[in-house]
């Protein structure tokens, strides 16, 4: 028997999960680049509030947050209805759901790295490129973005790695369904809960950690060529 | 020509100062905690007057009372700092077109060239701001402060950070640009040697007021006060 012998079914958990833990960080990466900018540089009544909530679903039971957005966003919730009814979206029970459960675990350490590097930047350097006649925003993508690249890099690898990981609050929101909300974790939790499963189960444990480790890899490699550009390789 | 009054409470400081800039090189000078930084950014936009008006080319900049406050990246005034702060993510080349790609400028090779051969430069372009000494990285931040035509260049202390030998390396630069740039300077030092090459008016600092203005001659009655 070679290492790795992969059923279609696995396959398909596979590349779901890939799927999910992308899209949810491309989805997230604005939202957390402009959290982390509020955060990092204004300040207002309820940022500490705000600051809390980002990071609830770490400290959170992940079960509570997948039970709080069945409540929210499930297809009876209020907020759930509505965006059904209305717009025809629906994220219980379907992948997409699965992207809104990775997406909100994986927010609070994406936030975390991309406000330090904020914070990290020299803020006379937009100061400089005020009176060199660039506004906020130009200032903001000319300067603070480029400069912090590396952590923003880093928060989404991060991000990347803990939705591939996700399994508490997505099994909770949108169940365990093959093809559909069924990702690695899940499939390795199905595995281990019927008779003889375990070598599959074996199997597919090895391609997480095949994954996990090449998203550190690939997350040290671009953040450590973002940090070189920036100081002048 | 540049009109100054301003007041600004600063902690326990406050600062309260009014002169007048023509065209030449103005020196604010005095000891440091004298307020010289504090004004400038005032002039450049970067820190708000609580009271006074800041008047340049007959364009109201600041005016508490009329509520008036130009943002500082319209303001078109040059600022050469005690750190250089260049962009360290950015060539010199593109350091020093930053300030043209934000006014929208078409490329001016030829005004390009001429600051380039002034401050001597041009074998630099390529590098990144983190490979240059000290004395480069004032003589780029020069150069970026002029591309950008700016209608005042306010210099803060850009020799503070070097040593002896790199002052006396740039010195020169300083007054060519004094000398063939037509743009009116405001040079903030407690160097007295380096205002008394450079400055063609002084406007003396002490305790966040003025206390005297006239020509290079007031060094010396200055210094005769601290030596009475």
């Amino acid at each position: 028997m070679s290492v790795l012998e992969l059923t279609p079914q696995d396959w398909t958990a596979i590349l779901l999960s890939l799927r999910i833990a992308f899209v949810a960080t491309v989805v997230a990466l604005p939202f957390g680049i402009a959290i982390a900018m509020l955060l990092a540089r204004k300040d207002f009544w309820g940022k500490s509030l705000l600051d809390a909530l980002v990071h609830l679903p770490l400290v959170l039971p992940p079960v509570v947050t997948g039970y709080l957005l069945l409540v929210t966003l499930g297809r009876n919730a209020p907020v759930g209805a509505f965006l059904a009814d209305h717009f025809g979206i629906v994220f219980a029970f379907r992948w997409t759901g699965a992207v809104i459960s990775c997406g909100v675990m994986a927010f609070p350490l994406m936030v975390r790295a991309i406000r330090l590097s904020i914070e990290a930047i020299d803020r006379r350097l937009e100061d400089a490129a005020a009176t060199l006649g660039a506004n906020r925003i130009w200032s903001f993508a000319t300067v603070t973005l480029p400069l912090a690249l590396p952590g923003i890099i880093a928060g989404a690898m991060l991000a990347f790695a803990r939705a591939l990981g996700e399994f508490g609050a997505t099994i909770t929101f949108v169940s365990n369904i093959p093809g559909e909300t069924q990702t690695i974790s899940a499939a390795i939790y199905t595995l281990t809960q019927v008779p003889g499963g375990d070598a599959a189960a074996f199997q597919l444990v090895i391609v997480a950690v095949i994954i996990s480790i090449a998203a550190l890899i690939a997350s040290e490699w671009f953040a450590r060529r973002a940090t070189a550009r920036l100081h002048g390789a | 020509m540049l009109t100054v009054e301003v007041e600004k409470q600063l902690g326990e400081f406050f600062l309260q100062a009014a002169f007048d800039v023509a065209g030449g090189v103005t020196a604010l000078f005095g000891p440091s905690g004298a307020g010289k930084t504090a004004i400038i950014n005032m002039i450049a936009g970067l820190t708000r007057p609580d009271r006074g008006r800041i008047v340049l080319d007959g364009e109201m900049l600041f005016d508490d009372e009329a509520g008036i406050d130009v943002a500082a990246w319209r303001r078109r005034i040059g600022c050469v700092f005690q750190e250089g702060r260049l962009f360290p993510h950015l060539s010199v080349r593109h350091n020093l077109d930053y300030g043209r790609w934000m006014s929208g400028h078409a490329a001016d090779p030829d005004a390009f060239g001429h600051v380039v051969t002034l401050l001597d430069i041009g074998h630099l372009l390529d590098r990144r701001p983190g490979k240059l000494s000290g004395g480069e990285r004032q003589r780029v931040a020069i150069g970026r402060a002029l591309l950008m035509r700016p209608r005042l260049l306010l210099l803060d202390e850009p020799l503070a950070s070097l040593d002896a030998a790199r002052k006396g390396d740039i010195l020169p630069y300083l007054e060519r640009l004094r000398d063939e740039a037509r743009v009116p300077m405001i040079y903030v030092s407690h160097d007295a040697g380096e205002v008394r090459r450079l400055a063609t008016r002084v406007v003396m600092l002490d305790g966040g007021r003025v206390t005297a203005t006239g020509g290079v001659e007031l060094l010396d009655a200055a210094r005769a006060d601290m030596h009475a």
